[in-house]
């Protein structure tokens, strides 16, 4: 089974700690949610497990070689990762840049052979993508954008797969849409890690939750454990009542004492 | 259409305008007068035209013109943006204002392999200089910015050699050298240049896969499998020796590396990894049609190449450039 560890990574820029002796890991199966303010290191973080940057201490290991030392195409074909800003420049055809999910299979991405071009299929039509697939990307909403994105990382059939606020400035709609396709994912038996700040979302999808404070994890749990107000006070010094019913958790937030600095 | 039957097409097309080239002229021949002299009448008059006047220079313009393609839909692939282009980014000034330094100061005069030697230097520091800004600021505008600095600064450090030239008749060779022209070239100056050339459009060619997936973003492109590094390092160096060889065959010729990759681009569903070759035989055809109707133009002293292109080819940027969308910054 792949697994995907970070232990005791520590992380500078320019002499500050962006990341602080984490630790944290990540198997098919479980659906993780990274919260935290912003500036907490969830980005970071996520570009740590990436091997995208370079760390000052610790290891990151995937499949128990280090992620740093892996070939970009080896690690592609066992991670899939949705940055958090994915500005596209061409009109590509939407099928086109979910094509590109199969770019480290070594794919010819017009002529897709039978297996890559069955990912795709997959892909397309478990987001819903099929009408939408000669469009042209730069005409699309962002709900239909942020979908086309997440065919492109399923396209992959990583087994692993990290998103960086895969659904924000979506309506409630888009939302829930991407986080059920999220969700739908690890049921099939895929292991996420996604950034996200909204927390109702994260209540509804998540197996477990990361809290993370000033780049360090301050504590990570179920969400029913750690979806409390006094980890939203400790976390985003904000006052919120919360409760639990049949439907699932609900956050009302009543307020903060914090000045603005 | 395929990418591969595009560029069929263009290669016949070239083809074709090749003998039209060797047909068209001072005097006129016949498709049978040509082919007669291309391929089985010897030391003929009509063999001399082709083969010391005609065909290298049409041949120039094509080499020229699929090396500024080339490098105009490469940049544009990687540096993510419709405009990019050796001529606007600086590139071939840069290249040429080396070229012309060795010209003045005689450094070329050892071997006839330093000339293009010193464009590719220039034309390497002005890419070199442009990815590194690239990497630190997004902002396509600030890049062009970067460009058209760099472009200014090289035109001025030229018209500082123009100012010092010795005499009129030096001064008249390195305007020539700047306007930009294929005339008079042979096929000695052709096989100079052409090492340089087949060596950066293979760099090119090998590394172009990578470009289709930039089209998600440099964060996203990482993740997906490409080394961003080694992509980087292969644009800057194939795009160097293709500008600088082409600077070294025909001086600073502007403006086809970015109408061409323009007109290819919707037709191969804009695909940066497709639009090198295909770009690269357009700019080709672009020229020799371009070389073509200045010799047939009657005017008193022929026009040079890099004239008409900048003629057409700046008109053709402002509107690329009218038409972008201003979101994507």
């Amino acid at each position: 089974m792949t697994k995907l560890i970070a232990n005791k990574v520590t992380y500078e820029v320019n002499g500050t700690s962006v990341i602080k002796n984490v630790t944290a890991s990540l198997q098919p199966g479980e659906l993780v949610v990274i919260l935290g303010p912003n500036g907490a290191g969830k980005t970071s973080l996520l570009r740590v497990l990436m091997g995208l940057t370079k760390i000052n201490s610790g290891t990151v290991e995937l499949n128990d070689i280090s992620c740093h030392e892996m070939l970009p195409e080896k690690r592609a074909l066992l991670i899939s990762y949705l940055p958090q800003s994915r500005p596209l420049i061409w009109p590509n055809r939407v099928i086109d840049i979910v094509s590109l999910g199969r770019f480290a299979y070594g794919a010819n991405l017009s002529h897709l052979g039978p297996k890559d071009a069955a990912a795709v299929e997959d892909a397309l039509s478990t987001c819903n993508l099929e009408k939408l697939a000669k469009r042209n990307a730069l005409t699309l909403s962002g709900g239909e954008l942020a979908r086309v994105h997440f065919a492109r990382a399923l396209a992959s059939k990583t087994p692993l797969l990290l998103a960086d606020e895969p659904i924000a400035k979506l309506d409630p709609l888009h939302q829930i849409q991407v986080a059920d396709l999220l969700r739908q994912y690890v049921d099939q038996g895929g292991g996420a890690m996604i950034v996200l700040h909204e927390l109702s979302i994260a209540a509804r999808i998540a197996d477990r939750l990361i809290w993370m404070k000033n780049g360090e994890i301050f504590t990570e749990g179920r969400p029913k454990e750690t979806l409390t107000s006094e980890m939203m006070k400790e976390i985003y010094e904000v006052d919120a009542h919360i409760t639990e019913d049949s439907h699932g958790i609900d956050i009302r937030f009543k307020g903060t004492s914090k000045k603005i600095s | 259409m395929s990418s591969r039957k595009l560029s069929l097409l263009l290669f016949l097309s070239c083809l074709i305008c090749l003998l039209l080239a060797c047909a068209f002229g001072s005097t006129s021949m016949n498709f049978s007068r040509v082919l007669a002299a291309l391929f089985w009448e010897s030391s003929t008059a009509d063999n001399i035209v082709i083969w010391q006047i005609r065909l290298p220079r049409a041949l120039s313009a094509l080499l020229v013109g699929a090396a500024l393609g080339a490098s105009g839909a490469a940049l544009q692939g990687l540096l993510r943006n419709p405009l990019a282009e050796p001529g606007v980014l600086g590139v071939t000034a840069s290249s040429s204002l080396l070229a012309t330094f060795s010209l003045y100061y005689g450094l070329i005069i050892s071997s006839p392999f330093l000339l293009p030697i010193y464009s590719i230097v220039g034309a390497l520091i002005a890419t070199g200089l442009l990815v590194v800004v690239a990497i630190r600021v997004s902002s396509v505008v600030t890049l062009i910015l970067v460009g058209v600095g760099l472009s200014s600064f090289s035109a001025a450090l030229m018209s500082l050699l123009l100012n010092l030239a010795p005499n009129p008749f030096s001064l008249a060779d390195m305007i020539n050298w700047l306007l930009g022209s294929v005339a008079n070239r042979s096929f000695n100056d052709i096989l100079i240049v052409s090492p340089f050339m087949l060596c950066g459009f293979v760099i090119l060619f090998f590394s172009k896969r990578g470009l289709v997936v930039l089209t998600l973003g440099e964060e996203a492109a990482s993740g997906i499998g490409v080394n961003l590094y080694r992509l980087r390092i292969a644009v800057i160096l194939g795009t160097g020796l293709m500008t600088g060889a082409s600077v070294a065959l025909a001086g600073a010729i502007g403006f086809i590396g970015i109408v061409a990759p323009h007109i290819i681009r919707p037709l191969i569903h804009h695909d940066p990894s497709k639009s090198i070759v295909p770009s690269a035989l357009l700019g080709g055809l672009i020229l020799i049609i371009a070389d073509i109707i200045i010799r047939l133009l009657p005017t008193s002293s022929e026009l040079k190449l890099g004239v008409i292109a900048a003629i057409i080819g700046a008109p053709a940027f402002i509107w690329i450039a009218m038409k972008q969308r201003i979101a994507h910054d």
